[in-house]
C-alpha cells in the first residue's frame, strides 16, 4: 500500500474549511491524510454572516462544521495554533508552539486581515477592526461605555459595521475617503440614493474625508481630517479594506505581489509547485478576490487537481457581482456595473420618493445586458445576473426588467428561471448549476428549499440565490407534476393533448383500440376515464357503450353516494321549471323514497336511489320532459341564471332566455373537467357569472363574456374576454373557447387552472379566440357544432336500450338489491347510515 | 389469501360479466366481485367490500394493471388493490380476500 499523501492546510477560515469538504467528497478520505492548522481559537465559521452575531446568532450556528466533523472524517484539526514558518525544501511547516508538521502538498488559506491605515493614533484604545468573532466581542464590550461611533470606510464591509454599531444603540458616523459610498460597486447616482437611505435610517455619512489623526490620550475621543474638520466619537471601527495575509509566504521566499497577495497561476500553485494558495490571500492575475464565492471555486480547483492531477481544472477570472441587504436596503451590482471601457447604452430608473435607483448597461444594439446597479430594490438581481452571465437575449423592452410591474394583463418581467440554460450557475458561492439543482430535486424528491440546501449546498453561502432555489423547486415540481400528468399514466407515453390529436387523426373509437395502438398493458383508473372523455369529446358517442372505462359516476350515469346508492339530477335549464315537472319530481321521489334537496346549481337532487332503480326513475322523469343533468359527468353542469329583464326592474337583457339557450347548446359535451356557466341580467351579477368557467353578464348593448373563473377549492374570478357582444358572437366565442380548452387541457384540469398555466395569459387567449391568431377558429367552431348536432340524452338511450338497462343491477346472479344498504331517518327524510 | 378451495361455487354464465370490468355475485351472505381481463383471458375474484370504508363497491371499480400487476380501484376513494394478493397497492394496511376462479362450460366458478 502506498502512503497517503500528506495535505496540510494553513488557515481554517471559510475557504480552508471548504477545501477540506471538497477534497473529502472527491475521495472520501483514505488517499490523503489531511491536517488543518488554524490560528483562531475555534473551527471555521461563516464570516459572511458575521454581523448576525450582533442580532443573537450563536457561534455554534455560525460554525461551518463542529470539531467533531473533522474528527469523524479523519482530519487532524489544530486550532489556536499559528503557523510561523514554512520550509519548502524540507517540506514542513512550524507553528508558534514549535510543532513541526510535514507535508507533501501545502495549501495556504490564510485569508486576509483588515487593512489598518498608518494614521497617527491608530493604536489607541477604542479603535477596532471588524473581521473575527473576537473583534465583535471586543466591539460589543467597549460599546457599553460609548455613545458615538465612527466607521472608517464606506464600502461594503464598512456599511455592515455601521449597521452593527447602530444596532448597538450608538450614534453612527461613516467616514469615506472617496466622493461616494461603495465606490467599487456603485456609480454616483446609485451611491447618492444609498446615502439618502442610510441617512434616513440615522447614519451620518461624511464623504471626501481623509482621516489624518486619531485624537485622544490612551483612548480615542475623535477623528481629525485632512481638510481641517474633526468629529468627536468614543470608538472607531476601521473597515478601510483588506490586506492579504502573505507574511508566511514572504518568509519562505514565495512570490508575492507588489501590493500584497500570494501570486498563483491558473492551477493556484504558488511559485513553489507543491504549495497552493486559495481564498483571500491569493493573488490571481493581479486580482485579490474579497468574496467567498471565488474562494470556494479556488478550493474546488485545488481539490480537483490534487485528486485528478494538475491542469484538469483551472481557475478563471471570477464574477464579482454582489447583492446584499444593507440595513434593510437592497444593494446590488452585477456584470460590468460601470462599463467604463465597453460601448453601451444605459437604462436608468430613478424614484427618489421610494429611494429606488436602477441602472442597466445594455449593448448598443439593445440585445444583451452587460451589467448594472440596483439600489433600494433588487428583486430581479438573480435574473439580471443570469441574463448577463448566460448572454440571454433581452426582451424587446428591456426597461420592463427594472420598471415596477405594470398593472394589467400580467406581462411578466423576464421569463423567469425557466429560461435559464442548465449550465447557468444559480448558487455562485458554491458554484452550483441549475441543472445540478433540478436533478437533485428530481432524484431525491426534495420537498423544500431547506432540503435543497442540505443536499446540494446551494444557498448555504451568501443566501442570495435562495429565492431562485424556490423558483426552481416550483418549476421542477411543476414539471414533475406535468411529467406525471404530461404522460397520461404508465400506460401511455403521451400527454392528453397528444393523445387527443392521435385519437382524432387515427379514427380510433374504443379504448381497446386506443391502448392497443398507442399504449401498453391493460390500462388503469387514470387513463381509462381520460381516454373515455377524449373519445366523448371527439365522437360524442353514447358513453354507456363503453361503460367499464368510465369513472364510476359516468358508468352508472349518477353520482355514487356514501353507502353505495346514487343521486338523480335532472337538467333544469336556466332554473326554469314547469309545475308538472315539479309534481313529477315529487311523485318519483315519494315512490322511490328519495331524499330531496335543492342544489346550489338551481336544480333538484334526488338522493338514495339503488343502482337497479335508476332506469325506472329516469323513465318516469323522461316522460315529463326531463333530461340528464350530467351532474355525474365531466361536462356542462348548470347555466345558472338570474331572473333578468323579464321580471327584474334592473335587468337589461333576457338572462333566463339566453341561459336556456346556452345550456341547451352545450349540454352533454364532455370536457377535461366539469363546466359551469351563468348568465346575469345586469351588472349586479345575481347569477355569479364571474365565478364560472364561462360567465355572461348583460350590458345595455349586449353581453360581456368572462372566462376561466372557478368557485370550489380555489376560487378565482373569471376574466373579461370580450364586451358588448350580440347573441351570436357571444356563442361563437364560447364555441371556440370551449373547444380550445377541451383540446389542450390536462385531464381533470378546470378552465381556471388551465388558464393559469397558459403562457401569454389573457392576451394570448384573446388572440386565439377573437383574432384567430392560430388560424384554428373555423375548425374549433366546426368541431363544437358537431358535438351540438350529435347531442343525445344519454339517459333516454340507456332506458331504451335493453342491454344497457340490464347492467343496472347489484348482483349478476340473483335479482336482489344490495342487502347491506342501511338508512336512518333525518328531519322527515332518509339518509345513509354513517360509515 | 386462500390456497385450497373447498367448494367451487358456480356463479353465473360468462356473458353475465362485462368484458374488462367487474360485476358482483351473491354467495350465501357473501358478496364477491368478479373481474374479467379480456385481452389476457384472465379472471379474478375478490371480496366486494372495500375495507377502507366498508363499501360494497369493488365490483364497480375500474380494473387495470400497475407495472403488469392486475389491480382494481375502489370507486369511492380510488384505493387500489392487487387482484393477485389482495394487498393494498398504496402500501396502506387494508387488504381484501382473493378467490380462485375457473371457467367451465361457459360458466364462471369461484373457489371458496
Ligand atoms: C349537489 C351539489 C351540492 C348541493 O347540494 O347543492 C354538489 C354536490 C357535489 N359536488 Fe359540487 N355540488 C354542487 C354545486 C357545486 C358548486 C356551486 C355551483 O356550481 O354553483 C361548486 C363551486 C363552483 C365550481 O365548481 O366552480 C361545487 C364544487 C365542487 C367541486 C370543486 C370543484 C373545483 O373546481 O374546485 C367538486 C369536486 C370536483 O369536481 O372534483 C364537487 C363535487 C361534487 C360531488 C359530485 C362529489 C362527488 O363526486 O360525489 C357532489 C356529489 C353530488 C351528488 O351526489 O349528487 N363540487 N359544487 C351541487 C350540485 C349543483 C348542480 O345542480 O349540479
Ligand atoms: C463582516 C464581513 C462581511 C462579509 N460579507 C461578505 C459577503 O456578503 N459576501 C462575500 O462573498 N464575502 C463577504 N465577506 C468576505 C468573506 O468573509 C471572505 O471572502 C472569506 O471569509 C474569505 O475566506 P478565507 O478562508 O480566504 O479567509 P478567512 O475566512 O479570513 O480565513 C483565514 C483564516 O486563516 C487564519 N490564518 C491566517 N494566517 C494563519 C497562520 N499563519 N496560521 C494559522 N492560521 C492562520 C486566520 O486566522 C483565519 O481564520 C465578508 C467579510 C467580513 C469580515
Ligand atoms: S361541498 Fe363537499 S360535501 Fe358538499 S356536496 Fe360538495 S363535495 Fe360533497
Ligand atoms: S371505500 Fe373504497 S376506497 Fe374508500
Amino acid at each position: 500500500m502506498t502512503q497517503p499523501l500528506k495535505v496540510v492546510v494553513v488557515g481554517n477560515g471559510m475557504v480552508g474549511y471548504k477545501f477540506c469538504e471538497k477534497l473529502l467528497t472527491k475521495v472520501g478520505g483514505g488517499l490523503f491524510s489531511i491536517t488543518v492548522i488554524g490560528e483562531e481559537p475555534r473551527p471555521a465559521y461563516d464570516r459572511v454572516h458575521l454581523s448576525a452575531y450582533f442580532s443573537g446568532t450563536s457561534v455554534e450556528e455560525l460554525t461551518m462544521a463542529p470539531a467533531s466533523w473533522y474528527a469523524e472524517h479523519g482530519i487532524q484539526l489544530l486550532t489556536g495554533e499559528c503557523v510561523v514558518k514554512i520550509d519548502p525544501a524540507a517540506h514542513y511547516v512550524q507553528t508558534h508552539t514549535g510543532l513541526q508538521i510535514p507535508y507533501d502538498k501545502l495549501v495556504l488559506a490564510t485569508g486576509s486581515g483588515a487593512f489598518v491605515p498608518p494614521v497617527p493614533g491608530v493604536e489607541k484604545e477604542g479603535v477596532f477592526v471588524y473581521r473575527t468573532i473576537e473583534d465583535l466581542d471586543a466591539i460589543i464590550g467597549y460599546s457599553k461605555g460609548a455613545t458615538r461611533a465612527a466607521v472608517i470606510g464606506g464600502g461594503l464591509l464598512g456599511l455592515e459595521a455601521a449597521k452593527a454599531t447602530l444596532d448597538l444603540g450608538l450614534e453612527t458616523h461613516v467616514v469615506e475617503f472617496a466622493p461616494r459610498l461603495m465606490p467599487r460597486q456603485l456609480d454616483a447616482a446609485g451611491a447618492g440614493m444609498l446615502k439618502r437611505k442610510m441617512e434616513a435610517l440615522g447614519i451620518q455619512i461624511h464623504l471626501n474625508k481623509n482621516t489624518s489623526q486619531f485624537d485622544g490620550g490612551a483612548a480615542v475621543v475623535g477623528l481629525s481630517f485632512a481638510d481641517g474638520t474633526s468629529l468627536e466619537v468614543d470608538m472607531v471601527v476601521i473597515s478601510a479594506g483588506i490586506r492579504p495575509r502573505d507574511e508566511l509566504a514572504k518568509q519562505a521566499a514565495i512570490a508575492v505581489g507588489p501590493r500584497g497577495g500570494i501570486v498563483v497561476n491558473d492551477q493556484l500553485q504558488t511559485s513553489h509547485p507543491d504549495i497552493y494558495a486559495i481564498g483571500e490571500c491569493a493573488l490571481h492575475q493581479g486580482m485579490i478576490y474579497g468574496l467567498v464565492a471565488p474562494g470556494y471555486e479556488m478550493a474546488e480547483v485545488v481539490a480537483n487537481n490534487l485528486v485528478q492531477g494538475p491542469t484538469v481544472k483551472e481557475f478563471k477570472a471570477f464574477d464579482m457581482s454582489t447583492k446584499l441587504k444593507l440595513i434593510g436596503v437592497d444593494v446590488a451590482s452585477f456584470g460590468e456595473p460601470f462599463c467604463e471601457q465597453t460601448p453601451h447604452d444605459t437604462i436608468v430608473v430613478e424614484d427618489k420618493l421610494k429611494g429606488i435607483y436602477k441602472r442597466l448597461n445594455v449593448t448598443t444594439d439593445g440585445k444583451y445586458l452587460l451589467g448594472g446597479i440596483l439600489v433600494g430594490e433588487a428583486e430581479n438581481y438573480n435574473m439580471l445576473l443570469q441574463t448577463v452571465k448566460n448572454r440571454l437575449v433581452l426582451p424587446p423592452n428591456p426597461e420592463d426588467l427594472v420598471l415596477p410591474a405594470r398593472k394589467g394583463d400580467g406581462a411578466s418581467a423576464g421569463a423567469g428561471v425557466a429560461a435559464l440554460p442548465d449550465e447557468a450557475s444559480i448558487c455562485s458561492c458554491e458554484n452550483i448549476t441549475k441543472g445540478a439543482i433540478c436533478q437533485a430535486i428530481e432524484e431525491h424528491n426534495l420537498p423544500d428549499v431547506a432540503a435543497i440546501k442540505k443536499c446540494t449546498k446551494a444557498g448555504t453561502g451568501c443566501g442570495g440565490c435562495v429565492p431562485m432555489l424556490s423558483d426552481l423547486l416550483t418549476e421542477t415540481l411543476k414539471k414533475q407534476g406535468k411529467v406525471v400528468k404530461k404522460v397520461l399514466c404508465e400506460h401511455f407515453d403521451y400527454s392528453r393533448q397528444e393523445m387527443y390529436h392521435l385519437i382524432q387523426t387515427s379514427g380510433t373509437r374504443t379504448y381497446d383500440e386506443v391502448v392497443a395502438k398507442f399504449g401498453k398493458g391493460c390500462g388503469c383508473e387514470v387513463c381509462k376515464p381520460a381516454v373515455a372523455s377524449m373519445l366523448a369529446s371527439i365522437y360524442n358517442d353514447v358513453i354507456a357503450k363503453q361503460a367499464v372505462i368510465q369513472d364510476t359516476n359516468d358508468r352508472f350515469m349518477a353520482n355514487i353516494q356514501r353507502g353505495g346508492t346514487y343521486s338523480v339530477v335532472p337538467r333544469v335549464p336556466g332554473g326554469e321549471i314547469t309545475p308538472e315537472q315539479l309534481i313529477a319530481l315529487g311523485t318519483v321521489a315519494k315512490k322511490y323514497d328519495l331524499y330531496c334537496k335543492i342544489t346550489g346549481g338551481q336544480r333538484v337532487d334526488l338522493f338514495g336511489a339503488r343502482v337497479e332503480q335508476l332506469p325506472s326513475i329516469w323513465e318516469e322523469l323522461l316522460e315529463v320532459g326531463f333530461e340528464s343533468g350530467h351532474a355525474y359527468g365531466k361536462s356542462l353542469r348548470t347555466v345558472k341564471s338570474c331572473v333578468g329583464s323579464t321580471w327584474c326592474r334592473f335587468g337589461v337583457q333576457d338572462a333566463v332566455g339566453f341561459a336556456i339557450r346556452v345550456e341547451n347548446r352545450y349540454k352533454g359535451i364532455r370536457s377535461p373537467h366539469k363546466l359551469k356557466s351563468a348568465v346575469s341580467g345586469c351588472t349586479r351579477e345575481c347569477a355569479e357569472a364571474q365565478s364560472k368557467d364561462f360567465g355572461i353578464i348583460a350590458t345595455d348593448k349586449g353581453w360581456n363574456l368572462y372566462v376561466c373563473g372557478n368557485g370550489g377549492i380555489k376560487p378565482q374570478h373569471a376574466l373579461l374576454l370580450a364586451s358588448d357582444l350580440d347573441d351570436e358572437t357571444c356563442l361563437k366565442y364560447i364555441d371556440r373557447f370551449l373547444m380550445f380548452y377541451i383540446k389542450t387541457a390536462e385531464p381533470l384540469q378546470r378552465t381556471a387552472t388551465w388558464f393559469n398555466k397558459l403562457e401569454g395569459g389573457m392576451e394570448y387567449l384573446r388572440d386565439v379566440i377573437i383574432n384567430d391568431s392560430l388560424g384554428i377558429a373555423a375548425e374549433l367552431e366546426r368541431e363544437l357544432q358537431y358535438l351540438v348536432d350529435t347531442y343525445h340524452d344519454e339517459w333516454r338511450v340507456a332506458v331504451e336500450t335493453p342491454e344497457i338497462r340490464a347492467r343496472f343491477s347489484h348482483f349478476v346472479n340473483v335479482e336482489e338489491p344490495d342487502p347491506t344498504l342501511e338508512f336512518v331517518e333525518m328531519r322527515g327524510q332518509k339518509r345513509p347510515a354513517d360509515w | 389469501m386462500n390456497n385450497q378451495p373447498t367448494t367451487w361455487f358456480k356463479a353465473a354464465p360468462i356473458s353475465a360479466f362485462p368484458e374488462n370490468g367487474g360485476a358482483c355475485v351473491k354467495y350465501n351472505d357473501k358478496q364477491i366481485a368478479v373481474f374479467h381481463f379480456k385481452q389476457l383471458d384472465k379472471w379474478y375474484a375478490t371480496d366486494n367490500e372495500c375495507p377502507h370504508k366498508h363499501q360494497m363497491a369493488l365490483s364497480r371499480g375500474m380494473i387495470g394493471d400497475q407495472q403488469g400487476h392486475p389491480k382494481v380501484a375502489c370507486p369511492f376513494h380510488k384505493k387500489t388493490f392487487s387482484l393477485e394478493t389482495g394487498l393494498n397497492l398504496q402500501g396502506e394496511d387494508y387488504c381484501i380476500n382473493v378467490y380462485p376462479v375457473k371457467i367451465e362450460d361457459g360458466f364462471v366458478f369461484i373457489g371458496i
